[in-house]
């Protein structure tokens, strides 16, 4: 069952100085439980795809369906993490990993047990009552993981969210992510730069095209193993032919 | 890492601070004292003219004369009305700076006006004020809000426009509402501009009661400053300058006081 359908996309940027169409004929489908990367050039397009289908941004032409549901305004079924963590920071890590429920007024004792559950699980229930600023960067981005979490998404959206970290931090947290989503079976499309970080982490890889931003290819990416991790995947064989491949697409010999 | 004991260089460290401390501390005093000293022996020896330069021991007995009479009563006037401007100013203030935020149109339609109402000397209204809402307590209280108002609205709004936008797009991804991210983001992000623009206010609010209180000279510590120079009373004029000055830096430090507790509250 496709989870997520993306039909015809299109997007055009309105500016006082002109057009830009940032994507075109955009169309494709993820099934439950896939981990799709998302790489392309600089400034292609790959953030307004996101946000488009996150539902924050209406697109020029074109559907998004979740669950087989047309996708118009924010749904509750889609969660979005930015770059950076945003962890406000008057708000304790607890009331922090709270926001998404208060806003969406739900609130409800089980939903705010199954927020403590994660927070326990994933190691930060003893930082609950401390403040984002004596967390260090990588428990804040797994803070605000969580909080994206809490909401029960179906589908999880992640923009470069480990970007900010350091090469070390990145390492640890994408295991720990990837970990923390497979178990939680969240479907999730992951746009980032770093091709090996696409690779060790993706199903599928999904590489775009220079602005206006086509579908270059979707490729399926297989290891061949019972369990992996991010860790793993780098030490195969394969990951530097799948590196090379997506290398010289990127760099662009059409 | 052992608590209780400390370093010879950290000690040496917080000696040295602590040492200056007490230094500037004494220098202040020092200051003080040797102002006051001069002014009264120059007072005494006649260098000076104490009939219009008053001097500290005259000060002391009409401070003490006046709290006997009725200095307590204009004292209070003095806060009441100031503390009413005030409040006034900060709550009608921050509720137009919430509508300018909401509204870019609004804002954009108003800027000129604000410009404008912002470079005015708002003491020229002054007359304007008293016609309109009578000579007493209220023209006192609108010219404090008069001076507070615009200050605020533009402050406020500043401060608004300048919340991390990313914190702002945090909060849309989860589909929070203006209202939502106004209560959630926006303004607990400006608790310190709040706080700047209510000691900018505290201030400005006093300063539009003295004037006020100039205009209208029924009570008050304006209104023993102007009939002290009327009469010619330079002891009365500058003891009344002497308190509001406390006054001044007493509801400073009061509004000092609640930042602390307001931001403790939200952990800034
Ligand atoms: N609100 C907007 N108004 C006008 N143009 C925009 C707007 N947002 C994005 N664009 C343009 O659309 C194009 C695609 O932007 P987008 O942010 O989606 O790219 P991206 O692939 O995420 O880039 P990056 O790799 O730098 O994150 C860019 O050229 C950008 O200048
Ligand atoms: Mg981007």
């Amino acid at each position: 069952m496709d989870i997520l359908k993306v039909v015809n996309i299109e997007q055009k940027y309105q500016a006082e100085n002109g057009e830009i169409t940032a994507l075109k004929e955009i169309s494709f489908t993820v099934k439950k439980g896939e981990f799709i990367s998302i790489v392309g050039p600089s400034g292609c397009g790959k953030s307004t795809l996101l946000s488009i289908i996150s539902g924050i941004l209406k697109p020029t032409n074109g559907e998004v369906y979740v669950s087989g549901e047309r996708v118009d305004g924010i749904t509750s079924h889609i969660g979005y993490m930015l770059q950076k963590d945003n962890l406000l920071d008057w708000r304790t890590i607890y009331k922090n990993v709270l926001l998404g429920l208060e806003i969406r007024n739900t609130k409800t004792q089980e939903n705010m047990e199954r927020a403590e559950n994660l927070l326990k699980t994933y190691g930060l229930y003893e930082f609950r009552d401390k403040y984002p600023s004596q967390l260090s960067g990588g428990m804040r981005q797994r803070v605000a993981l969580i909080r994206t979490l809490a909401i029960s998404p179906d589908i999880l959206l992640l923009d470069e969210a480990f970007s900010a970290l350091d090469y070390q931090t990145r390492l640890s947290v994408t295991d720990d992510v990837f970990r923390i989503l497979k178990q939680e079976q969240v479907t999730t499309l992951m746009v980032t730069h770093d091709i090996p970080e696409s690779i060790s982490m993706g199903d599928k890889i999904m590489i775009l095209s220079e602005r206006p931003a086509v579908i270059k290819e979707i490729l399926e990416i297989d290891f061949e193993m019972e369990t992996r991790t991010p860790l793993t995947c780098r030490k195969s064989p394969k990951f530097s032919q799948y590196f090379n491949h997506i290398w010289r697409e990127l760099s662009g010999n059409e | 890492m052992n608590n209780t004991k400390i370093s010879a260089e950290r000690a040496a460290y917080l000696e040295s601070r602590g040492r200056t401390k007490k230094l500037i501390l004494a220098w202040q005093v020092g200051i003080l004292v040797f102002f006051v000293l001069s002014w009264e022996l120059l007072a005494q020896f006649r260098l000076i003219d104490s009939f219009i330069l008053s001097q500290p021991s005259r000060i002391g007995t009409t401070i003490i004369n006046m709290v006997q009479y009725d200095l307590m009563n204009h004292v209070w006037v003095t806060v009441y009305e100031t503390l009413v401007g005030f409040t006034l100013g900060v709550i009608t203030g921050t509720c137009l700076a919430v509508i300018l935020w909401w509204s870019s149109f609004v804002a954009k339609v108003s800027e000129p006006y604000l410009v404008v109402l912002n470079s005015l000397p708002k003491i020229a209204l002054g007359p304007v004020i008293i016609i309109i809402v009578g000579a007493g307590t209220e023209a006192i209280i609108f010219m404090a809000l008069a001076i507070s108002l615009i200050v605020t609205v533009l402050e406020m709004l500043n401060g608004f426009r300048h919340t991390d936008s990313e914190y702002i797009r945090m909060a849309s991804t989860f589909g929070a509402t203006k209202g939502q991210i106004f209560m959630k983001v926006v303004f607990p992000y400006n608790i310190a501009t709040l706080f700047n623009s209510l000691k900018i206010n505290i201030g400005l609010s006093l300063v539009g009661v003295i004037a006020g209180e100039f205009l209208v000279s029924k009570a008050g510590l304006g209104y023993l400053i102007v009939y002290g120079g009327q009469v010619f009373k330079m002891d009365l004029v500058m003891s009344s300058v002497i308190i509001l000055a406390v006054v001044a830096a007493l509801m400073y430090e009061g509004v000092v006081l609640m930042q602390r507790v307001a931001m403790r509250w939200y952990n800034h």
